[in-house]
Order: C-alpha cells, then structure tokens, then sequence
C-alpha cells in the first residue's frame, strides 16, 4: 500500500512541470506558433529558479516571509524569465517571419550555453550548488475517513505544485472554450486571415500566444528543479521539454487532454525510477527503464497518428496578403 | 554573390559580435589589474590559436599539433552536417543525428572487439556496420513520418534519449567495460596513422579523412547527378506535386531520414576508430548531432558549403579548451552556435540591407557600362 501512495505521489511530481510546459506550448500553438523551444525555455526557468532558491536560502532564517514561500518566489522569476527569454522566438518567428522549427532549435541550444555559461561565471562551476529551500512534501491533517484518508496519503507524498498545475489547467481550459481571448486565440491557429478580417489583431494575440507559453514553461522548469533535484546542471529537463509537446500532441491540443496526457507521461518516467523495488525486473539493466519514457512517447504518437485536432495554421508563416 | 551564402556570413558574423559583446557584459575575470572584462581578443586569440597553430600575442611558437587536433574535430562535425543536410534536401529536420551517430559507434565497437579480420577489410567492416546501425536509427522517424504523419523532430528527439540508454546500456553489457569504457578495440579495425600523425606534430590525426571526402563526394553525387537525389529534392519541394508526377513521397522519406542516418553513424565509427579506440558509455550528449544542425544551415546544404561550415564549428569546438584556460567559460562557443543558427533563421533582418546593397552596385554598375559605353562612341 505504501508503495502505490508513493509511486502516485511521484508520478505526480513527474506530471507536474509536463502538464505547465505543455498548457504553454497549447497557448502558443493555439495561436498559430510551434514552440519547439519549451525545453530552452524550461532549462532558463530551472537555472533561474535554481540559483534564486540557493541565494534565499543562504541566509534564510523563517524570517517574515517564511522558508515555504522561498520555492514560490523562485519559481515565479522563472515565470517571468521564462517569458522574457520565449519573447526571443516571438520576435524571430512573429515579426522576421522565421522557421518555427529553426528558431526554437536556437532557443533551445542558446538556453544550454546561457545557462552553464552564466553558472560558470557565477558558481564557477558547471552547475548549480545544492540548494535547501525547496519545495517540502504537502502536509495535511490525518483523518480516518475511508476514501479522505487514502487522498490525504497520495498528497502528502507529492509536492504543492501539483495542485498549481490542475488549476491551470482548469483555468485553461476556461480561458480556451469560454472567453474572448481564448476565442481569437484560437481562431489565429486555424485561419488567421480570417481572424485578420475579423479585426482580430493577429500579431498581437501571436506575441501573447509565445509570451504566456515562456510563461508556463519557465515556471514548469523551476518547479521541476526545485522538486526532482537538489541541483540545476545542463541535464536537469532531460527531454522534459519534448516530452511536454509531445503530451499536447497526445492530450488533442486541449487542456483536459494534456492534463490526463501529462499523468499517463509522468507514470512512465515512475516505471523508470522505480523499477528496482520489483523483484521480476531485477535482472533488467536499468537503462531499459529509463529508455521506457520515451519509447511509450512515440508509442502515444503513433496511436494519436491520423485523428489529430492540431490547430491547422499551426507552424505557418503568417502572411497578411494570403487568402 | 549567392544569397544563400551571403546570408551565411552575414549570420557568422552577428554570432560572433553578439556573443563577444554578451561576454564582455556579463564576464568580469580577475586580471592582472584587479577586476576587469573579456575584451575581444580575449576570445579571438585563442581561437585563431586552436586552428592555426600560430599564437597571435607571440607568446608559443607556432604548433602543427593544433591543426591536426582541428581537422579531426572537424571530421565528425562534416558529417552529422552531411546528414542533417540530406535529410533537409526533403523537407525533413533530423535533430536525431546524435542518437544515430551513438548507434554507429556502438555497431563499430562491436564489429571492433569481436571480428577476426586483416587490416583495411576489418575497418571497412566496422565502418559499414556503422553506416548500417545509423539508417536503422534515422529510418525509423522517416518511416513513423511517412506512415503516420508523427513530427519527425518529437520522435528524433526521443529515439536520441532511448539510443544514449540503449547504448550505455549495451556497452556495459561487454565483458571487460571498466571506468565506462570498453576493453581497447583491435589494431586491425583503428584508422591510426602514425605518419597523418608525425606530420602533424603528434595530433590525433587519422584515415578517417578518406571516409570524410568518400562521403562528400557520395553526397554531392546522390544529390546533384541521380535520379534518386532529384526526387528527394522535388519531394522536399512539393510534396504534392512530386506525388503527382510519380514519385513515391513515402518511400523517399523514409529512405531519405535513412540515408541522413548512414552519414550520422559514420561520424559515430569515426569517433570509435578514429579517435578514441574503444566504446565510451556517456553520461549524456556530445552535441555532435546538435552542431551537425548548425553546420548544415550555414553550409547550406550544399557538400561544399558543409565542408567550410564543418571547419568554422570544429574551430569553435577545439578553442573551447583554450578559452576555458585563459578564464573564460568554454560555453561560449554553444552560445556563439546558437547565435549562427539564430540569426540565419531570420534572414528578413538583414536581407534588406543585402538587397539594398547589390541595388546600389547593380545602379553603379550600370552607370560605369553607360560611361564607358558613351565613352566608346566618341
């Protein structure tokens, strides 16, 4: 029993920063703009919210802010870095119209050089050092209520974020389906000529599209550092980033769907780090189980193969004169 | 001048200017004087250094061992670059080279330590089952991409991640594998060279060269002289309209990713024969297939063009350790491949003023004709 509440609580954890990076890739997707960069994105985030997490940490004392919210505040100046670095490839694939797919490559390789680079210069070494405000497992109080209990026991063996990452999703979904914003958005994936006729401001609704999908990722990239590790180094996101496109593939470009996507990724990454406890896979070596990850990712792709909703001008140049 | 090429430049140029100037914002070293910044030749020196041999601050005679250390650096890059560009020829973007080039090392690892054979034949058996094990690796994202319609560049990405398990994996299986190496591979199947390596002041230095030009010319042949090249590049044109005259767009890309895959194992039987002697496990990526990008884009595609690319991102390789020892973080030179891709992925930026240039010589050009012409009817 004990391992199934911990093996979800870590599946959770896993899924946490896989659903926020893929809402933000659905954000600039939606809007008509491939975000191969989330990964980039998400290592800036993890890098920035690494080194904030070992400064405040030094010489925090559970002054007035308390240590609990020291993780918080890391993770939200991932957010924003996160968003100022995306607005790199919002220029490039926005206003000089460039391939998607080439811009996001650079973001990605820019974020590994940035990243060690600026460790380098500021740790002197290639990672960050250890950092101890992290987030702490959910502490909740115990009950005795069949069903109440069981839930108690799950959350208290995952960290906080994962609550965040529901509401998100949540909040999604709603901006998605119900709101303006969500309505324009999408119509600038499907026909931005039309959106154009409409007096939608294509640029504009494409530039928010990327910024909010920095946004997400730099969070998801801080949350994971400062949740799955005690350091940031250059393969702290390990493919997390890719992983993340391909569950907005996998969830059909919608939020309920990259939330249950993210859940069905974050357990495979759990097979992988827990294989060991189980006596039928001790002969395996352990890297069939780290390879299990990504393996059942193109699995998911091919099943997905043939019915799938991506927004039809997504990763086009948008051209004001076509009709 | 070529557009393409200009564009090239132009993008090499911005890369480096920026990352130079981001260093000298950012990195504050502790010098002789206190504190003080890079200053661009801080990073020039050493980088004209790691390729020439000649040091410009005349501080070491000048030491053939740096470009033979830098031709060889250069020989992987060449080919990831031949394989990123192949599969570019049809409109597909192989980003999984790396796991391609670590298959091709293992196959050549294995051929290495286990086959019996005379010298020559035995590295070009290592060499083949290489080649082989990598079209097996870029076969299946072309095929999963022509069959299914899965993006090729979410699958390259993961089969890179499943290839670095999968070889690790393998390696550590081999009796003998100890401080993540395997036992040393036999001197039948090694392309060393002691006379590549006399005349270059004891540099690594090796055959492997041949494989290089064999696989410039094969890939300049394929896809200017062939039939089979012309389709690829009608596929990566217009998918439609190929399908239309006839040509088998399904096929085309999966043998396309395939053949982008031989080039990538190649690289990978390079770095087994060539350099190192045995298999490594990894800890994690080399970037060869990374840089195989950037070498491509500004190569152009084009054989030639891959070639001075591949000699431009081998001197940002082998500098990194000079620019490490002189204090200044070897990531630079990432950053600075970054850059190149960036600013050559937004050619709108400057194509104006390329445009606006070749404008003004065209006009000058004509008004010298006019002169000369008005000249030569008097």
């Amino acid at each position: 029993m004990d391992s199934i509440v911990s093996n979800i609580g870590l599946t959770f954890m896993y899924s946490t920063p896989i659903i926020i990076a893929a809402l933000g890739g659905l954000y600039a997707e939606r809007s008509g703009v491939t975000n191969i960069g989330l990964e980039g994105i998400m290592l800036v985030g993890a890098f920035v919210s690494a080194s904030l997490c070992y400064f405040l940490g030094l010489n925090a004392s559970g002054g007035f802010y308390g240590n609990s919210v020291i993780p918080w505040l890391c993770v939200l100046a991932a957010g924003i870095v996160g968003a100022l670095f995306s607005i790199i490839h919002a220029i490039a694939s926005i206003k000089y119209k460039a391939d998607q797919t080439i811009s996001g490559t650079a973001l990605n390789f820019l974020a590994t050089g940035l990243t060690v680079f600026l460790a380098q210069i500021i740790f002197h070494q290639q990672r960050t050092p250890m950092f101890n405000n992290d987030f702490i497992r959910m502490k909740l109080p115990a009950t005795n209520i069949p069903v109440l209990s069981f839930i108690r026991d799950v959350l208290c063996s995952t960290y906080s974020p994962f609550i965040l990452a529901i509401i998100l999703a949540l909040i999604s979904s709603f901006v998605m389906k119900k709101t303006k914003f969500g309505l324009r958005l999408r119509a600038c994936g499907e026909y931005p000529q039309a959106a154009a006729s409409m007096g939608v401001d294509v640029i504009k609704t494409r530039y928010i599209g990327v910024i909010l999908s920095g946004l997400l990722a730099g969070l998801a990239g801080g949350i994971m550092v400062l949740t799955a590790d005690q350091q940031f180094n250059s393969g702290t996101i390990h493919g997390f980033g890719f992983i993340a496109i391909a569950t907005l593939i996998f969830g059909k470009w919608n939020a309920w769907g990259v939330l249950f996507a993210g859940l069905f990724f974050g357990f495979s990454n759990v097979i992988a780090t827990f294989s060991g406890s189980f006596e039928i896979f001790s002969k395996v070596p352990e890297e069939a189980f780290f390879m299990l990850p990504y393996i059942l990712t193109i699995l998911a792709l091919i099943i997905t193969s043939g019915k799938s909703g991506a927004p039809k001008a997504v990763g086009e140049i948008y051209d004001e004169g076509k009709r | 001048m070529n557009k393409k090429i200009t564009s090239a430049i132009i993008a090499v140029i911005l890369g480096f200017t920026v990352a130079i100037i981001f260093a000298m914002i950012l990195g504050i070293k502790n010098g002789s004087n206190g504190l003080q910044t890079y200053m661009p030749q801080d990073i020039l020196v050493p980088m004209f250094k790691s390729f020439s041999g000649i040091d410009l601050s005349g501080k070491e005679a000048f030491n053939p061992r740096y470009i033979g250390e830098f031709i060889v650096a250069a020989i992987p890059l060449i080919l990831t670059g031949l394989s990123v560009a192949f599969a570019w020829k049809t409109g597909l973007f192989n980003i999984g080279s790396e796991g391609q080039l670590m298959m091709g090392s293992v196959a050549a690892t294995l051929c290495g330590l286990y086959l019996d054979l005379p010298i020559i034949i035995h590295a070009l058996v290592c060499i083949i089952a290489a080649g082989i094990a990598g079209f097996i690796v870029g076969y299946i994202p072309g095929y999963l991409k022509a069959k299914f319609d899965v993006h090729e560049v979410v699958t390259c990405i993961m089969l890179n991640y499943a290839c670095l398990y999968l070889a690790n994996m393998i390696l550590r299986m081999q009796p003998g594998f100890t401080n993540e190496k395997t036992p040393p591979i036999k001197d039948t199947a090694l392309l060393n060279s002691d006379f590549l390596s006399s005349i270059s002041g004891g540099s690594r230095l090796n055959w492997s060269i041949l494989i290089v030009i064999v696989a410039l010319i094969v890939y300049w042949f394929v896809i200017n002289k062939t039939t089979f090249g012309y389709q690829l590049k009608a596929i990566g044109h217009n998918k439609n309209a190929a399908e239309y005259a006839g040509m088998k767009v399904k096929r085309g890309v999966a043998m396309s990713m395939g053949i982008s895959g031989v080039f990538a194992g190649l690289a990978g039987a390079v770095l087994v024969l060539g350099i190192f002697g045995t298999g490594r496990a990894l800890p994690g990526f080399e970037e060869y297939g990374y840089n195989g990008i950037a070498v491509a884009l500004v190569g152009a595609n084009s054989a030639i063009g891959v070639f001075f690319a591949g000699g431009l991102f081998s001197i940002l390789q082998v500098s990194q350790p000079l620019l490490q020892y002189v204090g200044i973080p070897r990531d630079i030179a990432v950053i600075i491949s970054a850059l190149i891709i960036f600013f050559y992925a937004i050619p709108l930026l400057y194509e104006k003023y390329i445009d606006r240039y070749a404008k003004k010589r065209e006009e000058k050009r004509i008004k010298v004709q006019q002169s000369t012409d008005s000249g030569g009817g008097e």
